[in-house]
C-alpha cells in the first residue's frame, strides 16, 4: 500500500494458493532439454516427420507419376520441379523419398504402438500377478522368440495374402516380446515396494494397482525402449521390403528406395544416397533422443 | 474388559524357502510367525518388540491380510478374516490401515501428495465428488501438520518426517478402527520422532483407534503402548501391561532387552547390571528345539531343550513363556 514491501501480499497469496510441485516427469523433461544432442535430434526428427507428412502435397510431382521427358534427370531441375532429380523410371526422387518416409515412419510408429500395448500389458500382468500366470505368459514369449522372423512373415503372407496392415502386425508381433520382458522385470522390482503394499492396504484391486501405480512407474523405461524400437522397426521394414515381403510398387518406403538405389549404384548413386541420408538421419536422431531420455529418466541420477 | 476388536488365535505364517539343488531342491518352512495369540480391544495400543527378523512386520502384514496366514485365525469383530473372499475382504480393509517404516518408499514417486492421501477415498467412497475429496484431503493435511498448499507436491520434494505425515494422513483419512504401525519412526530423525508419535497418539485418542505398534525402540514402545508383546523367532516370549514389562520383566529375554536400553544418566548407566545375550539370532529355518531362546539364555537348563514352554500366567494380564520365570 505504501510501497515499502509490495511483494508481501503477493507472497501471502502464493502460500494460500496451491503450490505446484515439480513431478519427476518435469524434472526429466528439464534434463532432456539440457541435452543438446537430444534436442537437436528432436528438432531434426520433427522436421523430417513434418516434411514426410505434408511434403508430398506441396510437390508438383506425385510419388508414382512418371515424367517421360525427364528420366534420370540430374538435380537440381527447378524448371521441371524435380528438385532432387528423377529415378530410372522418371519418377520424382524427392516426392518418392518423402512418401517413403511417410510409410517408414508410419510402420515405425504403428508397429511400435502395437508392441507397446501388447508388451506392456503382458509384462505388467505377468510381473505383477506372478505365479502360474507369469509362467504361462513368459513361456509363450519364449516360444514366440524361437520362431524365425522371415519364416513367420512368409507364413502370414501365405495365409492372409499381401497386405500392408500385415506388416504392422508381423513387426509388432515380434517387437512386443522384448518389451514384455523389460516391463515384467521392472514390475517385479516394483511389486515388492512398500507403496504397492500401501495401495493394497488402501483397498486397491489388482487392475487398479497395475494401472495407477505400476504403469506410471515403468513408463520411463518403456519410453526409452520405444525410441530405440522405432529405428529397429524401420530397419526391419527395410529388410522385409528388401526381401520383397513388404511394400509393393509403386508404393515405396525408405527401405525399398535404398534397395532400388543399390541396384543402380554405379549409374545413378543419387537414388541410393538420398533416401539413405534421410533414413540414417532419422535413425541417428531417434537414437540420440533415446540416449537423452535414458539419461534424463535414469533413476540413479535423481 | 470390553469384547476385543481383534482376536488373533494361533496365527502361523510360514514361508517356503528353497534349499539346495538346482532342479529338485527341497523346500523348508521358514516359520516367521509361529503360533501367536492375542486380543486387542478398541482404543488400545499393543506394542510389539523384538529383534530384527523375529516376525514383527510379518505379523502386522498377516493381520491385515497382506500376507496369507498359513494357519490360525485373525478374527475382526468375531469374523475370521482369513476365510473371507476378496470382495468381503475389501469391505473390511477400510477399517484397517497400515503406516510403514520407510516414509519415502511407501509413497508412489509418481503421485502428488494430494493423490496419495486421496487414494483410499477413491477406492472406498466412490460416490464422493472430486471437490469433496479435495476438501477432505486439505482438512486431513492440516490435521497431520502439512500445509494444504502442498497438495500438488511430489514425495521427493518432502522431508522424511513430512513423508511420514503423508503416510499417516493416507492411513487415517478413512477413520480406521485398527492401524498397524510398522516401525513408523525408525527411519526418522530423533527430533521428528516425538512429533510423529504424538501425532499418532492424537489420532488414536480422537478416533478411538486400536493400534499395533511394531518397533524395536523400547523407549518409544513404552511411551505409546498400554500392553507390550515381546517376540523372539516368531513366538511370544512375554505379553504384559507396559508397567509390568518395564518394571517387572519375567522372561530372561525381556530382562536383557530392558537392560539394554540406555539410561540418559551416565552414572546410572555405568552402574546398572548387565545381562548379555550371547551370540546371534539362530536361523529361523532351523530353530532350536524346545524353547527357541535357550541357545542364548543365561538360565537355560536341560528341560528347555526338551519342552516348548507354554504361556503361563504370571499375574493379572501377564503371560510368560519360560520354564524358569519363577526363579
Amino acid at each position: 500500500m505504501n510501497g515499502i514491501n509490495p511483494s508481501a501480499p503477493a507472497a501471502a497469496a502464493e502460500i494460500a494458493a496451491e503450490l505446484s510441485g515439480r513431478s519427476l516427469w518435469q524434472d526429466a523433461w528439464r534434463r532432456l532439454l539440457a541435452n543438446r544432442a537430444a534436442v537437436a535430434g528432436m528438432i531434426i526428427l520433427s522436421a523430417i516427420a513434418l516434411a514426410s507428412v505434408i511434403g508430398p502435397f506441396l510437390l508438383p510431382w506425385s510419388y508414382d507419376a512418371i515424367d517421360w521427358e525427364h528420366i534420370e534427370a540430374l538435380p537440381p531441375e527447378f524448371a521441371t520441379g524435380h528438385y532432387l532429380g528423377t529415378d530410372s523410371l522418371g519418377r520424382d526422387l524427392l516426392a518418392r523419398t518423402l512418401f517413403g518416409g511417410r510409410i517408414s515412419l508410419m510402420v515405425g510408429l504403428l508397429a511400435t504402438t502395437a508392441a507397446l500395448l501388447i508388451g506392456v500389458t503382458v509384462g505388467a500382468v505377468a510381473g505383477f500377478v506372478g505365479g502360474r500366470t507369469d509362467q504361462l505368459l513368459m513361456r509363450f514369449v519364449d516360444l514366440m522368440y524361437s520362431v524365425p522372423l522371415t519364416f513367420f512373415v512368409i507364413i502370414l503372407m501365405v495365409v492372409f495374402g499381401r497386405n500392408f496392415a500385415l506388416m504392422f502386425l508381423a513387426i509388432g508381433a515380434v517387437e512386443w516380446l522384448t518389451m514384455a520382458r523389460i516391463v515384467r522385470g521392472q514390475t517385479l522390482t516394483l511389486r515388492n515396494k512398500e507403496f504397492i503394499e500401501a495401495a493394497r492396504a488402501s483397498g486397491g484391486s489388482t487392475a487398479n494397482i497395475i494401472v495407477r501405480h505400476i504403469l506410471p512407474n515403468v513408463l520411463g523405461v518403456v519410453m526409452i525402449y520405444v525410441t530405440l524400437t522405432i529405428p529397429q522397426v524401420i530397419l526391419l521394414e527395410s529388410f522385409l521390403s528388401f526381401l520383397g515381403l513388404g511394400i509393393q510398387e509403386p508404393m515405396t518406403s525408405w527401405g525399398m528406395l535404398i534397395n532400388d538405389g543399390a541396384a543402380e549404384l554405379e549409374i545413378n548413386p543419387r537414388t541410393l544416397i538420398i533416401p539413405a541420408a534421410f533414413m540414417t538421419t532419422t535413425l541417428f536422431c531417434l537414437n540420440f533422443l533415446g540416449d537423452g531420455l535414458r539419461d534424463a529418466l535414469d533413476p540413479k541420477d535423481r | 474388559m470390553t469384547s476385543p476388536l481383534l482376536q488373533v488365535r494361533d496365527l502361523k505364517v510360514h514361508f517356503q524357502v528353497r534349499a539346495g539343488g538346482i532342479f529338485f531342491g527341497t523346500y523348508l518352512p521358514l516359520k516367521a510367525v509361529d503360533g501367536l495369540s492375542f486380543d486387542l480391544s478398541a482404543g488400545e495400543t499393543l506394542g510389539i518388540v523384538g529383534e530384527s527378523g523375529c516376525g514383527k512386520s510379518t505379523l502386522g502384514r498377516a493381520i491385515l491380510q497382506l500376507l496369507p496366514a498359513t494357519s490360525g485365525t485373525v478374527a475382526w469383530l468375531g469374523k475370521d478374516l482369513t476365510a473371507l473372499d476378496r470382495a468381503e475382504l475389501k469391505a473390511h480393509r477400510r477399517h484397517m490401515q497400515i503406516v510403514f517404516q520407510d516414509p519415502l518408499a511407501s509413497l508412489d514417486p509418481r503421485m502428488t501428495a494430494g493423490d496419495i492421501i486421496a487414494e483410499p477415498l477413491r477406492n472406498f467412497e466412490t460416490g464422493l465428488s472430486s471437490a469433496a475429496i479435495k476438501a477432505k484431503v486439505r482438512e486431513m493435511m492440516e490435521q497431520v501438520g502439512l500445509l494444504p498448499s502442498m497438495v500438488n507436491r511430489y514425495p521427493h520434494e518432502f522431508s522424511g518426517g513430512q513423508c511420514q505425515r503423508i503416510g499417516i494422513a493416507r492411513a487415517m483419512i478413512l477413520k480406521p478402527k485398527l492401524v498397524v504401525c510398522d516401525e513408523p519412526v525408525s527411519a526418522l530423525d530423533v527430533s521428528i520422532r516425538a512429533q510423529v508419535i504424538n501425532l499418532l497418539m492424537d489420532f488414536q485418542r480422537a478416533l478411538n483407534i486400536s493400534m499395533l505398534f511394531i518397533s524395536h525402540d523400547l523407549s518409544v514402545v513404552r511411551h505409546i503402548s498400554r500392553r507390550v508383546m515381546v517376540l523372539y523367532l516368531g513366538r511370544v516370549m512375554e505379553l504384559a501391561d507396559r508397567d509390568a514389562i518395564y518394571g517387572k520383566p519375567r522372561h530372561p529375554y525381556t530382562q536383557a532387552l530392558i537392560l539394554a536400553v540406555p539410561i540418559p544418566d551416565p552414572d546410572k548407566e555405568r552402574a546398572k547390571p548387565r545381562v548379555l545375550v550371547a551370540g546371534d539370532l539362530p536361523s529361523p529355518l532351523d530353530p532350536p528345539s524346545g524353547c527357541v531362546f535357550r541357545t542364548r539364555c543365561p538360565r537355560a537348563t536341560e528341560i528347555c531343550a526338551r519342552a516348548v514352554p507354554v504361556l503361563e500366567s504370571a499375574g493379572v494380564g501377564h503371560e510368560v513363556a519360560c520354564h524358569h520365570w519363577r526363579d
